[in-house]
């Protein structure tokens, strides 16, 4: 087949195919193939967004159940509930189940899902990188549970400390299962934070300039960035971990000049990012919601950015406050609790533009902005404790005691949890179709925010009176008993609340209001395609000229003509401009992602077992990746190069 | 749904662009920071583990021999002139050119592998003797995996040059982002061969 002589030849949207003819076209083209195999091969980033959201939750349902059977242990002084083996499995499980499988993950997941469309393209960069990612998380996340529940669940705390973890005090399998399971996350996490980046520098809607985009993709810009430089820091450390396990390296051994502080530094430098790296995105969501709902557009918007990358860049000088207790240089004690401190300045900063935002509108307290009032309560609390625990003296006091616990229950559902069911209540219609029910809404955050309260306020009492984190049962009479039991009522309590919410967007899902493309009357650009969103996310590319398009621009939307439709095509445009500059083809769907994340898969697991996996497992990692990047329709493309 | 206003065509946009106009040289420059990263926590950690040593390298070990490493750092040096030509060629779209300088590349990453082997073997540590051994094992290792993921790439790349596929104008952004990566890779080394092989030298 020649090449065609001039563009024109291919059909492409415009004034002359729009409407339904350039849906049925469009979609022929985006579309996927019926069946489980088209299931499987898809890199629609809805599709893949959709599947890192729903089995995010399914880990924050599995990560909560060990919650309530923790609250459950300490519900009573000297309990015989679960033996203290089984508690040390099922407090590691907790942990690491909510950071490393839940809070990163369904944050990636709503990304996945929202910035394409909010800035106005057809698909995510990369997006067979993208399916590779959710496969691989799923593997890393079953690997963990299916080890659990064979009794190799991990038993050393979710950070996972040295010696505890080396081989001579944590024979057996259990934390090579944690360390890969590290593994496995940190690649996911690692390549969505790619896809976000590239999508975000170069597939804005014409006119989007960076001082235009949505404040959800500058938390993700600057969050992506952050997993870029901080998650190799984990995946060298759960590395050299197994390879002290397995192949008899020294880095953490000090009979042979290794150092088990090493492990913690290297693990705080991605762990405290690590708190950032989940809060931000929520902060992006608070941002947009705080718009929406005040009916102005967010009071401070440079402040607002600035301070998102502000709390970026400080996120990587206060590792070191985690292991105040042992032992520090006095200069290393002052410069971190500075450091410590001042990253509440920058979420000051936020606050308050926020506030501004709402005393400056005409707020309407729907479901999602009640959430945002529960999460500045909430987390403003969380940051007051947080600023007392940088204090080192205060530290060196409640260092591992209930109060740090209660701390970061604060920051992390508070900053975190509470914005994403906000967000989940704001863009279920986009999901869906169909609204969340506004009364269950209001009432499962009521029962959610107090319930909260009561599980977790009592911590700071029972972490003040000495109780350690991490024990299995305490004695009677050391005056823990009514704080231990006001937690495990309110944890069930907010189990509840949660589950009313899992059950409004599961009716909701079924028969809730139909929604339309903007039921919120919403400035930003996902709200200007139908819900759910077509395969291709948009008919025609939007343009954009201000940073509240839909509000802006009243009856209709502005946009560009002239990309094919036979083929898939969508648009790059330049970094900070957002000047249109390139027609980049977007890869069709293919099953070889899964096949290398299952190649993968087997080379993390065996290597568990053998040094030898790595070398051997590299084969098949190898010819699956040379399948997937080898280019199979050269006969579609030709196009004569324009220049 | 709101109804289309049209402001502009991208019908004229060309089809690929080089360096930072083209998606992959970010994805490739993402990828960058994270090994980027990944080798500084890695120097970080041999910096702190010699923090823990009285004498570097610990006694009775010596520091590794220099000919392999040296041998692997000049021709990795050397590299550079015809990856900078298969990249010019490439952006130029000299197909002929490149197909000769991309067997070229494959060839002497192929030979770097084979010095790499005899690096590991001129170290004068095993990984298990000592934090010191696992350190240098690790640092070498790390930066080998590098050498053997582009030799693999490169290797695709010059037969994908042979085939129908070799005259699309993407396949000339690959090549070039690939040779962006190689001077990652070798760039990269630089501080490697100087912690592994230099400084137990100068500071004994």
């Amino acid at each position: 087949m020649k090449p065609k002589k001039s563009p024109y030849d291919h059909d492409r949207d415009g004034h002359d195919l729009t409407g339904e003819a350039l849906h049925a076209r469009l979609a022929r083209t985006w579309g996927r193939e019926p069946g489980l195999l088209g299931w499987l091969s898809t890199v629609d980033h809805k599709e893949i967004g959709r599947r890192y959201l729903v089995t995010a939750f399914i880990f924050l349902t599995l990560g909560g159940i060990l919650g309530l059977v923790i609250r459950a242990q300490l519900a009573t002084p000297e309990s015989g509930l679960i033996d203290p083996d089984r508690y040390n499995q099922i407090f590691t499980m907790h942990g690491t189940t909510m950071m490393f499988l839940f809070a990163v993950p369904v944050m990636d997941a709503m990304a996945v899902y929202l910035i394409p469309l909010m800035l106005g393209t057809r698909n995510i960069a990369f997006p067979r990188l993208n399916a590779f990612s959710y496969y691989v998380y799923l593997a890393g996340g079953t690997l963990l549970w299916v080890a659990f529940a064979l009794d190799v669940g991990p038993d050393a705390g979710w950070f996972s400390y040295v010696p505890l973890a080396g081989p001579e005090f944590s024979p057996g399998k259990r934390v090579d299962v944690w360390a890969q399971m590290v593994t496995f996350t940190e690649v996911a996490a690692l390549a969505v934070a790619v896809e976000i980046t590239a999508t975000i520098l170069k597939q804005r809607a014409p006119g989007m300039t960076l001082a235009r985009m949505p404040l959800f993709a500058w938390a993700m810009l600057v969050v992506s960035l952050m997993v870029i430089m901080s998650m190799p820091s984990v995946t060298l450390a759960s590395g050299m971990l197994i390879s002290d396990r397995l192949v008899g390296t020294q880095f953490f051994n000090s009979f042979e000049n290794g150092d088990s502080l090493l492990w913690q530094h290297l693990f705080w430098f991605f762990g405290h990012p690590e708190v950032y790296i989940i809060f931000l995105p929520a902060a992006g969501f608070v941002s947009e919601i705080v718009q929406t709902f005040s009916r102005r557009p967010a009071f401070g918007y440079i402040a607002l950015v600035l301070a998102l990358v502000a709390t970026g860049l400080l996120a990587f000088g206060l590792w070191v406050h985690h292991m105040f207790t042992t032992g520090l240089p006095r200069l290393g004690y002052a410069f971190y609790t500075a450091a410590s401190m001042s990253v509440a300045i920058p979420t000051g900063i936020q606050i308050f533009c926020w506030i501004a935002t709402i005393w400056d509108g005409r707020p309407k307290f729907d479901t999602p902005l009640l959430y945002v009032v529960g999460f500045v309560v909430t987390f403003v609390i969380g940051g007051m404790t947080g600023v007392m625990l940088a204090s080192v003296p205060l530290d060196l006091q409640l260092h591992d005691t209930y109060f740090v616990v209660a701390h970061f229950h604060y920051v992390l559902i508070g900053g975190a949890v509470f914005p994403l069911l906000g967000a989940i209540t704001y863009w279920f219609p986009k999901f869906t179709g169909r609204m969340m029910s506004e009364a269950a809404g209001r009432w499962t955050f009521w029962i959610v925010f107090l319930a909260f309260q009561l599980a977790f306020a009592p911590m700071h009492w029972s972490g003040i009176m000495g109780m350690p984190r991490r024990v299995y049962t305490y004695p009677e009479g050391l005056g823990w008993e009514l704080t231990n039991l006001l937690s495990t009522v309110g944890a069930f309590l907010f189990a509840a609340g949660l589950l009313s919410f899992v059950a409004n967007a599961l009716v909701s899902m079924r028969r809730g209001k139909v929604a339309g493309p903007n039921p919120w009357d919403a400035p930003g650009l996902e709200w200007a395609t139908s819900s759910p969103p077509p395969p291709y996310n948009f008919p025609h590319i939007p343009v954009v000229a201000g940073r509240t398009s839909l509000w802006d621009n009243r009856g209709h939307l502005p946009a560009m003509q002239g990309l094919r439709v036979d083929d898939r095509e969508l648009v790059l445009t330049s970094v900070i401009d957002a000047v249109p500059d390139v027609r980049e083809p977007s890869p069709v769907p293919t099953i070889w992602p899964l096949v290398a994340a299952l190649a993968l898969t087997t080379l993390f697991i065996s290597s568990m077992f053998t040094p030898w996996a790595v070398v051997i497992g590299s084969v098949p990692v190898a010819a699956a990746l040379i399948g997937w990047f080898w280019p199979k329709d050269a006969k579609v493309h030709p196009e004569p190069v324009i220049d | 749904m709101l109804p289309p206003r049209f402001t502009g065509d991208l019908a004229r946009l060309p089809t690929h662009a080089f360096t930072h106009r083209a998606l992959t040289w970010w994805g490739v420059m993402a990828f960058f920071l994270i090994e980027g990263t990944a080798f500084v926590m890695a120097i970080a950690a041999y910096f702190f583990l010699m923090n823990q040593e009285q004498v570097w390298p610990p006694p009775p070990h010596d520091p590794p021999d220099l000919l392999a490493g040296t041998l692997f750092t000049i021709l990795l040096l050397v590299s550079e002139v015809p990856n900078s030509m298969a990249k010019h060629a490439a952006e130029k779209g000299q197909l002929r050119k490149l197909r000769r300088l991309m067997a070229l590349m494959t060839g002497i990453g192929l030979a770097l592998i084979v010095l790499r082997g005899f690096e590991f073997a001129s170290l004068n540590v095993l990984w298990y003797d000592n934090a010191y051994g696992s350190i240098v094992w690790a640092l070498l290792l790390l930066h080998a995996t590098h050498i053997a993921t582009d030799w693999v790439d490169t290797t695709v790349l010059t037969c994908l040059m042979h085939g129908e596929h070799g005259v699309e104008g993407r396949r000339f952004v690959d090549v070039s982002e690939n040779c962006l990566y190689w001077r990652f890779v070798w760039l990269s080394w630089l501080p490697m061969y100087l912690l592994i092989y230099w400084l137990p030298r100068w500071v004994a």
